[in-house]
Protein backbone atom coordinates (compact mmCIF):
# COMPACT_ATOMS: atom_id res chain seq x y z
CA UNK A 1 0.00 0.00 0.00
CA UNK A 2 2.87 2.69 -1.11
CA UNK A 3 0.67 4.53 -3.47
CA UNK A 4 -2.56 5.05 -0.90
CA UNK A 5 -1.12 6.63 2.31
CA UNK A 6 -3.38 8.17 4.63
CA UNK A 7 -2.52 11.26 7.42
CA UNK A 8 0.53 11.07 9.16
CA UNK A 9 1.39 11.38 12.57
CA UNK A 10 -1.95 10.27 14.09
CA UNK A 11 -1.87 6.85 15.11
CA UNK A 12 -2.18 6.15 18.50
CA UNK A 13 0.05 2.88 18.43
CA UNK A 14 3.19 2.75 21.09
CA UNK A 15 5.31 -0.32 21.19
CA UNK A 16 6.93 -1.04 24.63
CA UNK A 17 9.92 -2.85 23.43
CA UNK A 18 10.75 -3.63 26.56
CA UNK A 19 7.88 -6.00 26.71
CA UNK A 20 8.43 -7.50 24.05
CA UNK A 21 9.74 -11.60 23.96
CA UNK A 22 10.06 -11.33 20.12
CA UNK A 23 7.12 -13.86 19.65
CA UNK A 24 6.95 -12.15 16.00
CA UNK A 25 2.97 -12.81 15.78
CA UNK A 26 2.69 -8.61 15.20
CA UNK A 27 4.38 -8.85 12.18
CA UNK A 28 2.13 -11.66 11.01
CA UNK A 29 -0.99 -9.97 11.64
CA UNK A 30 -0.37 -6.27 10.63
CA UNK A 31 -2.33 -5.75 7.57
CA UNK A 32 0.60 -2.92 6.51
CA UNK A 33 3.40 -4.35 7.77
CA UNK A 34 4.10 -1.39 10.40
CA UNK A 35 6.13 -3.96 12.34
CA UNK A 36 9.38 -5.95 11.46
CA UNK A 37 11.71 -8.29 13.94
CA UNK A 38 15.25 -7.11 14.43
CA UNK A 39 17.62 -8.46 16.67
CA UNK A 40 14.47 -10.74 18.18
CA UNK A 41 12.46 -7.55 18.98
CA UNK A 42 9.70 -6.25 17.26
CA UNK A 43 10.62 -2.74 15.72
CA UNK A 44 8.32 -0.14 13.98
CA UNK A 45 9.22 0.37 10.44
CA UNK A 46 6.03 1.99 9.12
CA UNK A 47 4.52 3.97 11.84
CA UNK A 48 2.32 6.25 9.74
CA UNK A 49 0.82 3.24 7.99
CA UNK A 50 -1.19 1.58 10.98
CA UNK A 51 -4.72 2.01 10.44
CA UNK A 52 -5.26 1.33 14.42
CA UNK A 53 -6.97 -2.31 13.32
CA UNK A 54 -6.38 -3.50 16.62
CA UNK A 55 -4.98 -7.13 15.36
CA UNK A 56 -1.52 -6.89 17.08
CA UNK A 57 -2.99 -6.00 20.74
CA UNK A 58 -5.36 -9.14 20.40
CA UNK A 59 -2.52 -10.91 19.77
CA UNK A 60 0.68 -9.88 21.97
CA UNK A 61 0.81 -12.10 24.54
CA UNK A 62 2.87 -9.60 26.85
CA UNK A 63 0.52 -6.66 25.92
CA UNK A 64 3.61 -4.55 25.03
CA UNK A 65 1.55 -2.95 22.27
CA UNK A 66 -1.11 -0.67 22.91
CA UNK A 67 -3.62 1.21 20.44
CA UNK A 68 -6.40 3.06 21.36
CA UNK A 69 -8.70 5.47 18.74
CA UNK A 70 -10.25 8.31 20.35
CA UNK A 71 -13.78 7.06 18.74
CA UNK A 72 -15.18 3.94 17.60
CA UNK B 1 -37.70 -16.73 -4.54
CA UNK B 2 -37.94 -16.32 -0.50
CA UNK B 3 -34.65 -16.77 1.49
CA UNK B 4 -35.36 -20.12 3.40
CA UNK B 5 -35.32 -20.04 6.96
CA UNK B 6 -32.59 -21.03 8.75
CA UNK B 7 -32.56 -24.28 10.47
CA UNK B 8 -30.62 -23.98 13.85
CA UNK B 9 -28.44 -26.60 14.43
CA UNK B 10 -26.23 -24.76 17.40
CA UNK B 11 -24.82 -27.68 19.36
CA UNK B 12 -24.84 -31.05 17.65
CA UNK B 13 -23.83 -34.26 19.02
CA UNK B 14 -21.89 -37.11 17.34
CA UNK B 15 -23.96 -39.78 16.43
CA UNK B 16 -27.01 -37.57 15.56
CA UNK B 17 -28.10 -37.39 12.54
CA UNK B 18 -28.72 -33.34 12.95
CA UNK B 19 -24.96 -33.37 11.42
CA UNK B 20 -26.49 -34.00 8.08
CA UNK B 21 -28.25 -30.53 8.84
CA UNK B 22 -25.28 -28.44 8.11
CA UNK B 23 -25.77 -27.27 4.45
CA UNK B 24 -29.25 -28.03 4.30
CA UNK B 25 -31.92 -25.60 5.19
CA UNK B 26 -35.71 -25.76 5.76
CA UNK B 27 -38.33 -24.63 3.42
CA UNK B 28 -41.00 -22.67 3.76
CA UNK B 29 -43.86 -24.88 2.13
CA UNK B 30 -43.59 -28.31 0.49
CA UNK B 31 -44.39 -26.33 -3.01
CA UNK B 32 -40.62 -25.09 -2.66
CA UNK B 33 -39.16 -28.41 -2.10
CA UNK B 34 -40.96 -29.92 -4.92
CA UNK B 35 -39.31 -27.25 -7.66
CA UNK B 36 -35.97 -26.98 -6.16
CA UNK B 37 -34.65 -30.71 -6.48
CA UNK B 38 -33.51 -32.33 -9.60
CA UNK B 39 -33.96 -36.55 -9.83
CA UNK B 40 -30.30 -36.60 -10.65
CA UNK B 41 -29.11 -35.67 -7.36
CA UNK B 42 -30.34 -38.14 -5.23
CA UNK B 43 -27.90 -40.83 -5.01
CA UNK B 44 -25.46 -38.92 -2.97
CA UNK B 45 -28.09 -37.38 -0.99
CA UNK B 46 -29.22 -41.17 0.04
CA UNK B 47 -29.26 -41.68 3.30
CA UNK B 48 -28.94 -37.88 3.96
CA UNK B 49 -32.62 -36.99 2.72
CA UNK B 50 -34.92 -35.39 5.69
CA UNK B 51 -38.52 -34.42 5.41
CA UNK B 52 -38.99 -31.05 4.93
CA UNK B 53 -34.99 -30.04 4.07
CA UNK B 54 -33.29 -29.49 1.07
CA UNK B 55 -29.82 -29.48 -0.45
CA UNK B 56 -27.88 -26.37 -0.55
CA UNK B 57 -26.98 -25.50 -4.15
CA UNK B 58 -23.34 -25.61 -2.99
CA UNK B 59 -23.38 -28.92 -1.57
CA UNK B 60 -22.03 -31.74 -3.89
CA UNK B 61 -22.52 -34.57 -1.74
CA UNK B 62 -21.87 -35.75 1.61
CA UNK B 63 -18.67 -37.45 3.07
CA UNK B 64 -18.71 -39.89 6.27
CA UNK B 65 -16.95 -39.16 9.24
CA UNK B 66 -16.59 -40.53 12.94
CA UNK B 67 -18.62 -37.52 14.19
CA UNK B 68 -21.33 -38.17 11.45
CA UNK B 69 -21.91 -36.78 7.22
CA UNK B 70 -20.21 -33.83 6.36
CA UNK B 71 -21.58 -31.82 3.35
CA UNK B 72 -18.60 -31.54 0.42
CA UNK B 73 -18.73 -28.16 -1.09
CA UNK B 74 -18.52 -27.34 -4.78
CA UNK B 75 -15.43 -25.20 -6.09
CA UNK B 76 -17.00 -23.77 -8.98
CA UNK B 77 -19.29 -20.92 -8.70
CA UNK B 78 -22.66 -21.19 -10.51
CA UNK B 79 -24.93 -18.92 -11.84
CA UNK B 80 -27.37 -18.33 -8.64
CA UNK B 81 -24.11 -17.53 -6.96
CA UNK B 82 -22.79 -14.71 -9.56
CA UNK B 83 -26.11 -13.40 -9.61
CA UNK B 84 -26.64 -13.13 -5.63
CA UNK B 85 -23.15 -12.08 -6.01
CA UNK B 86 -24.12 -8.84 -7.65
CA UNK B 87 -27.22 -8.42 -5.77
CA UNK B 88 -25.27 -8.18 -2.59
CA UNK B 89 -22.93 -5.53 -4.08
CA UNK B 90 -25.65 -3.29 -5.11
CA UNK B 91 -26.62 -3.93 -1.29
CA UNK B 92 -30.08 -6.16 -1.78
CA UNK B 93 -30.88 -8.56 0.53
CA UNK B 94 -27.41 -7.81 1.75
CA UNK B 95 -27.99 -8.80 5.09
CA UNK B 96 -29.70 -12.24 4.75
CA UNK B 97 -26.59 -13.61 2.57
CA UNK B 98 -25.78 -16.06 5.03
CA UNK B 99 -24.51 -19.76 5.20
CA UNK B 100 -25.01 -22.20 8.23
CA UNK B 101 -21.69 -22.06 10.44
CA UNK B 102 -20.52 -25.48 10.78
CA UNK B 103 -17.97 -27.53 9.48
CA UNK B 104 -17.59 -28.18 5.78
CA UNK B 105 -15.26 -30.61 3.46
CA UNK B 106 -13.56 -29.55 0.20
CA UNK B 107 -12.59 -32.73 -2.40
CA UNK B 108 -11.77 -35.63 -0.28
CA UNK B 109 -10.07 -34.40 3.00
CA UNK B 110 -8.74 -36.99 5.64
CA UNK B 111 -7.43 -36.76 9.18
CA UNK B 112 -4.26 -35.15 8.02
CA UNK B 113 -6.15 -32.37 6.19
CA UNK B 114 -6.09 -28.56 7.05
CA UNK B 115 -8.80 -26.96 8.70
CA UNK B 116 -9.31 -23.37 7.32
CA UNK B 117 -11.83 -21.01 8.86
CA UNK B 118 -13.85 -18.61 7.67
CA UNK B 119 -17.06 -15.91 8.01
CA UNK B 120 -20.72 -17.34 7.24
CA UNK B 121 -21.18 -14.56 4.77
CA UNK B 122 -21.96 -16.19 1.29
CA UNK B 123 -19.82 -14.27 -0.36
CA UNK B 124 -17.10 -14.57 1.78
CA UNK B 125 -17.35 -18.44 1.50
CA UNK B 126 -17.80 -18.02 -2.56
CA UNK B 127 -14.78 -16.41 -2.51
CA UNK B 128 -12.86 -18.67 -0.69
CA UNK B 129 -14.29 -21.96 -2.01
CA UNK B 130 -14.26 -21.32 -5.68
CA UNK B 131 -10.06 -21.08 -5.01
CA UNK B 132 -9.74 -24.60 -3.54
CA UNK B 133 -10.12 -26.45 -6.70
CA UNK B 134 -8.47 -29.63 -6.43
CA UNK B 135 -7.81 -28.83 -2.66
CA UNK B 136 -8.45 -31.59 -0.30
CA UNK B 137 -9.52 -29.62 3.23
CA UNK B 138 -11.89 -29.37 6.06
CA UNK B 139 -13.55 -25.33 6.11
CA UNK B 140 -14.96 -24.41 9.78
CA UNK B 141 -17.64 -21.89 9.08
CA UNK B 142 -18.06 -20.02 12.22
CA UNK B 143 -21.44 -17.90 13.13
CA UNK B 144 -20.38 -13.60 12.22
CA UNK B 145 -23.93 -13.27 12.13
CA UNK B 146 -23.43 -13.25 8.05
CA UNK B 147 -20.76 -10.34 7.79
CA UNK B 148 -17.61 -10.77 6.25
CA UNK B 149 -14.01 -12.12 8.13
CA UNK B 150 -12.30 -8.66 8.89
CA UNK B 151 -15.88 -6.14 9.60
CA UNK B 152 -16.35 -9.40 11.99
CA UNK B 153 -13.21 -9.43 13.84
CA UNK B 154 -13.77 -5.75 13.98
CA UNK B 155 -17.40 -6.01 15.33
CA UNK B 156 -16.27 -8.80 17.72
CA UNK B 157 -18.05 -11.72 16.10
CA UNK B 158 -15.06 -13.23 14.67
CA UNK B 159 -13.78 -14.16 18.00
CA UNK B 160 -11.73 -16.66 19.85
CA UNK B 161 -15.01 -17.13 21.87
CA UNK B 162 -17.08 -18.30 18.91
CA UNK B 163 -14.08 -19.98 16.76
CA UNK B 164 -13.21 -22.39 20.62
CA UNK B 165 -17.27 -22.77 20.12
CA UNK B 166 -17.23 -24.23 16.80
CA UNK B 167 -14.04 -26.30 17.38
CA UNK B 168 -15.62 -28.08 20.29
CA UNK B 169 -19.31 -28.03 18.73
CA UNK B 170 -17.88 -29.60 15.73
CA UNK B 171 -15.84 -32.04 17.12
CA UNK B 172 -12.69 -30.81 15.30
CA UNK B 173 -10.62 -33.25 17.46
CA UNK B 174 -12.54 -35.83 16.53
CA UNK B 175 -11.99 -35.80 12.69
CA UNK B 176 -8.13 -34.16 12.03
CA UNK B 177 -5.21 -35.96 13.85
CA UNK B 178 -3.45 -32.61 14.27
CA UNK B 179 -3.80 -29.59 16.36
CA UNK B 180 -3.35 -27.39 13.67
CA UNK B 181 -6.32 -24.68 12.57
CA UNK B 182 -5.55 -22.06 9.55
CA UNK B 183 -7.19 -18.53 10.51
CA UNK B 184 -7.23 -15.73 8.05
CA UNK B 185 -5.27 -12.91 9.00
CA UNK B 186 -7.64 -10.21 8.91
CA UNK B 187 -9.67 -12.11 11.08
CA UNK B 188 -6.71 -11.44 13.70
CA UNK B 189 -8.04 -8.26 15.54
CA UNK B 190 -10.90 -10.54 16.91
CA UNK B 191 -8.95 -14.02 17.87
CA UNK B 192 -6.05 -14.23 19.99
CA UNK B 193 -4.30 -17.38 18.74
CA UNK B 194 -2.97 -18.00 22.44
CA UNK B 195 -5.90 -17.77 24.17
CA UNK B 196 -7.68 -20.31 21.46
CA UNK B 197 -4.41 -22.89 21.93
CA UNK B 198 -5.48 -22.31 25.71
CA UNK B 199 -9.07 -22.84 25.27
CA UNK B 200 -9.42 -25.68 22.85
CA UNK B 201 -5.60 -26.73 22.23
CA UNK B 202 -5.62 -25.74 18.68
CA UNK B 203 -2.48 -23.97 17.39
CA UNK B 204 -4.13 -20.82 15.59
CA UNK B 205 -1.90 -20.41 12.14
CA UNK B 206 -2.55 -17.07 10.39
CA UNK B 207 -3.10 -17.67 6.77
CA UNK B 208 -2.99 -15.56 3.67
CA UNK B 209 -5.09 -12.09 3.86
CA UNK B 210 -6.67 -13.04 0.08
CA UNK B 211 -8.58 -16.61 -0.62
CA UNK B 212 -6.59 -16.29 -4.14
CA UNK B 213 -3.22 -16.96 -1.85
CA UNK B 214 -4.21 -20.00 0.12
CA UNK B 215 -3.12 -22.38 -2.79
CA UNK B 216 0.39 -21.04 -2.78
CA UNK B 217 0.04 -21.05 0.86
CA UNK B 218 -0.66 -24.17 1.07
CA UNK B 219 2.24 -25.51 -1.20
CA UNK B 220 4.51 -23.62 0.64
CA UNK B 221 4.72 -25.09 3.68
CA UNK B 222 1.94 -22.95 5.01
CA UNK B 223 4.35 -20.17 4.99
CA UNK B 224 3.09 -16.26 4.30
CA UNK B 225 4.80 -13.88 1.99
CA UNK B 226 5.21 -10.64 2.51
CA UNK B 227 2.59 -9.63 0.22
CA UNK B 228 -0.13 -11.93 1.23
CA UNK B 229 0.82 -10.18 4.59
CA UNK B 230 -0.96 -6.74 3.55
CA UNK B 231 -4.31 -5.40 2.05
CA UNK B 232 -4.77 -3.88 -1.23
CA UNK B 233 -7.29 -1.62 -2.59
CA UNK B 234 -7.12 -1.69 -6.16
CA UNK B 235 -9.39 0.37 -8.25
CA UNK B 236 -11.26 -3.32 -9.17
CA UNK B 237 -11.04 -3.11 -5.20
CA UNK B 238 -12.56 0.44 -4.78
CA UNK B 239 -14.90 0.26 -7.63
CA UNK B 240 -17.28 -2.80 -6.31
CA UNK B 241 -17.73 -0.96 -3.24
CA UNK B 242 -18.79 2.06 -5.40
CA UNK B 243 -22.74 0.64 -5.83
CA UNK B 244 -23.33 0.46 -1.83
CA UNK B 245 -21.71 3.94 -1.23
CA UNK B 246 -24.67 5.50 -3.72
CA UNK B 247 -27.06 2.78 -2.35
CA UNK B 248 -27.04 3.79 1.43
CA UNK B 249 -27.10 7.53 0.53
CA UNK B 250 -30.00 6.95 -1.71
CA UNK B 251 -33.01 7.99 0.24
CA UNK B 252 -31.51 10.94 1.84
CA UNK B 253 -30.41 11.44 -1.54
CA UNK B 254 -34.75 12.03 -3.13
CA UNK B 255 -35.42 13.86 -0.08
CA UNK B 256 -32.49 16.00 -0.68
CA UNK B 257 -33.54 16.81 -4.43
CA UNK B 258 -37.41 16.93 -3.45
CA UNK B 259 -36.36 19.97 -0.88
CA UNK B 260 -34.14 21.75 -3.85
CA UNK B 261 -37.14 21.66 -6.33
CA UNK B 262 -39.05 23.07 -3.20
CA UNK B 263 -36.41 25.98 -3.04
CA UNK B 264 -36.38 26.51 -6.49
CA UNK B 265 -39.55 27.16 -6.81
CA UNK B 266 -38.88 30.43 -4.43
CA UNK B 267 -38.42 33.61 -6.22
CA UNK B 268 -39.94 36.93 -6.56
CA UNK B 269 -43.43 36.09 -7.29
CA UNK B 270 -43.25 33.86 -3.81
CA UNK B 271 -43.23 30.62 -5.58
CA UNK B 272 -43.50 29.58 -9.27
CA UNK B 273 -43.66 26.38 -10.66
CA UNK B 274 -41.60 26.85 -13.49
CA UNK B 275 -38.97 28.14 -11.29
CA UNK B 276 -38.92 24.78 -9.23
CA UNK B 277 -38.53 22.82 -12.66
CA UNK B 278 -35.77 25.38 -14.14
CA UNK B 279 -33.77 26.50 -10.53
CA UNK B 280 -34.52 23.16 -9.01
CA UNK B 281 -33.57 21.28 -12.08
CA UNK B 282 -30.36 22.95 -12.11
CA UNK B 283 -29.69 23.07 -8.35
CA UNK B 284 -30.66 19.05 -8.29
CA UNK B 285 -28.03 18.58 -11.27
CA UNK B 286 -25.43 20.14 -8.98
CA UNK B 287 -26.33 17.88 -6.37
CA UNK B 288 -26.11 14.89 -8.52
CA UNK B 289 -22.74 15.85 -9.80
CA UNK B 290 -21.43 16.40 -6.26
CA UNK B 291 -22.43 12.57 -5.37
CA UNK B 292 -20.99 11.55 -8.48
CA UNK B 293 -17.97 13.22 -7.91
CA UNK B 294 -17.92 12.30 -4.24
CA UNK B 295 -18.93 8.55 -4.49
CA UNK B 296 -17.74 7.38 -7.56
CA UNK B 297 -15.11 9.42 -9.20
CA UNK B 298 -13.29 10.38 -6.12
CA UNK B 299 -13.20 6.62 -4.88
CA UNK B 300 -11.83 5.47 -8.00
CA UNK B 301 -9.43 7.73 -8.64
CA UNK B 302 -8.36 7.96 -4.76
CA UNK B 303 -4.33 7.43 -5.45
CA UNK B 304 -4.06 9.55 -7.98
CA UNK B 305 -5.73 12.60 -6.55
CA UNK B 306 -3.83 14.98 -4.63
CA UNK B 307 -3.76 15.51 -0.91
CA UNK B 308 -3.82 12.80 2.29
CA UNK B 309 -7.47 14.10 3.60
CA UNK B 310 -10.19 12.41 1.54
CA UNK B 311 -12.54 15.48 2.38
CA UNK B 312 -9.77 18.06 0.32
CA UNK B 313 -9.69 15.10 -2.29
CA UNK B 314 -13.43 15.55 -2.42
CA UNK B 315 -13.04 18.91 -2.77
CA UNK B 316 -10.41 19.27 -5.91
CA UNK B 317 -12.49 16.77 -7.67
CA UNK B 318 -15.86 17.92 -6.88
CA UNK B 319 -14.26 21.38 -8.44
CA UNK B 320 -13.75 20.14 -11.63
CA UNK B 321 -17.12 17.75 -12.10
CA UNK B 322 -18.77 20.60 -10.65
CA UNK B 323 -18.36 23.07 -14.01
CA UNK B 324 -20.69 20.58 -15.83
CA UNK B 325 -23.77 21.70 -13.71
CA UNK B 326 -22.94 25.30 -13.77
CA UNK B 327 -22.00 25.64 -17.62
CA UNK B 328 -25.35 23.89 -17.80
CA UNK B 329 -26.87 26.62 -15.64
CA UNK B 330 -25.95 29.24 -17.69
CA UNK B 331 -29.47 28.82 -19.50
CA UNK B 332 -31.56 29.09 -16.52
CA UNK B 333 -29.39 30.89 -14.11
CA UNK B 334 -28.33 34.46 -14.11
CA UNK B 335 -26.21 36.18 -12.14
CA UNK B 336 -22.52 35.07 -10.83
CA UNK B 337 -24.21 34.70 -6.96
CA UNK B 338 -26.28 32.18 -8.92
CA UNK B 339 -23.07 29.60 -10.38
CA UNK B 340 -21.15 30.28 -7.09
CA UNK B 341 -24.04 28.69 -5.58
CA UNK B 342 -24.49 25.95 -7.39
CA UNK B 343 -20.59 25.36 -7.18
CA UNK B 344 -20.12 25.90 -3.79
CA UNK B 345 -23.37 23.46 -3.30
CA UNK B 346 -21.73 20.69 -5.53
CA UNK B 347 -18.08 20.62 -4.12
CA UNK B 348 -19.71 20.33 -0.38
CA UNK B 349 -21.51 17.25 -1.42
CA UNK B 350 -18.56 16.03 -3.01
CA UNK B 351 -16.15 16.80 0.16
CA UNK B 352 -18.46 15.26 2.47
CA UNK B 353 -19.31 12.39 0.42
CA UNK B 354 -15.12 12.03 -0.40
CA UNK B 355 -14.88 12.11 3.60
CA UNK B 356 -17.97 9.39 3.99
CA UNK B 357 -15.57 6.65 2.17
CA UNK B 358 -12.91 6.97 4.32
CA UNK B 359 -15.43 3.91 6.43
CA UNK B 360 -14.84 2.11 3.43
CA UNK B 361 -11.14 1.51 2.90
CA UNK B 362 -8.60 -0.91 4.48
CA UNK B 363 -6.12 1.78 5.47
CA UNK B 364 -7.70 4.74 7.26
CA UNK B 365 -6.83 4.67 11.07
CA UNK B 366 -9.98 6.17 13.40
CA UNK B 367 -7.50 9.12 14.97
CA UNK B 368 -7.26 10.21 11.12
CA UNK B 369 -10.54 10.56 10.72
CA UNK B 370 -11.55 12.26 13.96
CA UNK B 371 -8.62 14.52 12.74
CA UNK B 372 -10.19 15.16 9.30
CA UNK B 373 -13.93 15.57 10.37
CA UNK B 374 -12.75 18.13 12.95
CA UNK B 375 -10.57 20.31 10.04
CA UNK B 376 -13.34 20.09 7.30
CA UNK B 377 -17.00 19.64 9.11
CA UNK B 378 -16.83 23.27 9.91
CA UNK B 379 -15.46 24.03 6.57
CA UNK B 380 -18.37 22.12 4.70
CA UNK B 381 -21.08 23.79 6.85
CA UNK B 382 -19.90 27.25 6.23
CA UNK B 383 -19.72 26.42 2.70
CA UNK B 384 -23.28 24.90 2.52
CA UNK B 385 -24.92 28.22 4.38
CA UNK B 386 -22.87 30.56 1.71
CA UNK B 387 -24.11 28.46 -0.95
CA UNK B 388 -27.50 28.17 0.90
CA UNK B 389 -27.42 32.09 0.95
CA UNK B 390 -25.98 33.39 -2.67
CA UNK B 391 -28.87 30.45 -4.02
CA UNK B 392 -31.74 32.47 -2.32
CA UNK B 393 -29.81 35.67 -3.20
CA UNK B 394 -29.38 34.90 -6.77
CA UNK B 395 -33.64 34.21 -7.11
CA UNK B 396 -34.76 37.97 -6.74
Amino acid sequence: MRELRYIDDVSSLVLDKDKCIGCSLCTEVCPHSVFEMRNQRAHLVDFNACMECGACVTNCPTEAIVVNPGVG
Amino acid sequence: MDIPEKLNVNDPTPNNTSFSTDGVFIRNSMKEIASCRSGEDDNFLAGNEKPGYSLCSYVKGFINTPIGPVPVIKTKLEKDDLFSTFYVRCGIRRHRYKVSPGLFAIGNPDMDSEVLVTANFKLTFDMLRKELDGINAWILVIDTKGVNVWCAAAKGTFSTRELVKRIKGNYLESIVNHKRIIVPQLGAIGVSARDVKKQSGFRVIYGPIRASDIRAFLKNDKKVERQMRQVTFTMYERFILTPIEIQTILKPALITAIALLLLGGIGPGIFSFSGALQRGGVSILAFAAGIFSGAFVTPMLLPFIPSREFALKGIIVGSIVALLPVLIATSTVSGIAGYLALFLFSITISSYLAMNFTGATPFTSPSGVEKEMKQYIPVQLTSLVISFGLWIYSAF
